[in-house]
């Protein structure tokens, strides 16, 4: 189990507003800290997780413990930003949950086979919303052990700081 | 809740009996009303999932919708068989939940960097295996889609 204390951050990829919001009520209605962050598309996402153009400033993008991602956005969709969040070996280790209207078979397939820890389909109205949050929350950090930022940080410079030989 | 109709299917490697047995309990007892089948190593796991050896009847060795995968195991280790699972494109769209007493750090980060769709520390005591499992339940199977294995197949 997560230790409670530590304030959990969710990236949320979608480019409906309403929806963001309704997310974002279904969040606040659950007892734990957490830091809900919001990206209109794939290239926003991809800048946010890079820090690159307008989140540049670390303040305002922290490596987010978990990201729900919308299949169907403008400019880059969810389906090429998992591919490249999975490609990348400083991203990948971020579990990545597809939210989306979408019910075929293929984009279920494609998620998983890109390395998607979750397929959701929107719930239609906020009592469903309400449950799937509750149940995200329960499993991702109550159950679930995540690899988050600060652990990957500290893995990686340790490894990196190998004694010198002189 | 949500379409919950179809039948899951979980595929569990784990080498040590007493864990299976008390798995298998804590199942039961969150009323996981899902099939699932035991392997005892990462060699069966992958005979398994390939239809190798004993496992070459299809009847005898469904495709599992999940994985639930220790990481200490004899002959070939979890680590080993998520690295193989994920690498082969048959297999890869499998999701493979690690499921093991191991906290430290780096199998953490191993796992989900090759691929794991989450990791969970086995809970020392009963109650908290059923309430993992409680949890783990009110995602995969009520929550979340899963690839429809029938049309994985062709």
């Amino acid at each position: 189990m997560n230790d409670q204390n530590r304030k959990i951050t969710i990236l949320f990829a979608e480019d409906d507003s309403d929806e963001c919001l309704l997310v974002q009520k279904a969040f606040q209605e659950i007892d734990t800290a957490y830091d809900i962050f919001f990206v209109p598309d794939g290239i926003e996402l991809l800048q946010y997780l890079n820090k690159q153009g307008r989140y540049h400033a670390p303040s305002s993008a922290p490596r987010p413990d978990l990201i729900l991602l919308d299949l169907n956005m403008p400019r880059m969709d969810g389906r090429q930003a998992l591919a490249e969040i999975k490609a990348d070996p400083d991203l990948r280790s971020i579990p990545v949950v597809v939210f989306t209207n979408s019910h075929t078979q293929e984009d279920i397939l494609r998620t998983y086979d890109l390395g998607g820890a979750g397929f959701i389909i929107k719930p239609l109205n906020f009592e469903g919303m309400r449950e799937v949050v509750k149940v995200l929350n329960e499993y991702w950090f109550e159950v679930v052990e995540l690899a988050s930022g600060e652990r990957v940080k500290s893995i990686k410079s340790r490894l990196l700081t190998l004694p010198s030989s002189s | 809740m949500f379409n919950n109709a179809k039948l899951v299917t979980f595929l569990i490697a784990e080498d040590d009996p007493d864990d299976r047995l008390l798995i298998h309990e804590a199942f039961q007892e969150s009323r996981v009303s899902n099939s699932f089948n035991f392997v005892e190593d990462g060699v069966e796991l992958m005979d398994y999932l390939r239809r190798q050896g004993k496992y070459e009847d299809p009847a005898s060795s469904p495709t599992p919708d999940l994985i639930l995968l220790d990481l200490n195991m004899p002959r070939k280790d979890g680590r080993e068989a998520l690295a193989e699972i994920k690498g082969d494109p048959r297999l890869r769209y499998i999701p493979v939940v690690v499921l093991t007493t191991s906290k430290a750090e780096e199998d953490i980060m191993r796992s989900y960097d090759i691929g794991a769709a989450s990791y969970i520390t086995k809970p020392v005591t009963f109650d908290g295996l059923v309430e993992a499992i409680k949890g783990f339940k009110q995602y995969w199977v009520q929550i979340v889609c899963l690839p429809d294995l029938d049309t994985v197949r062709e």
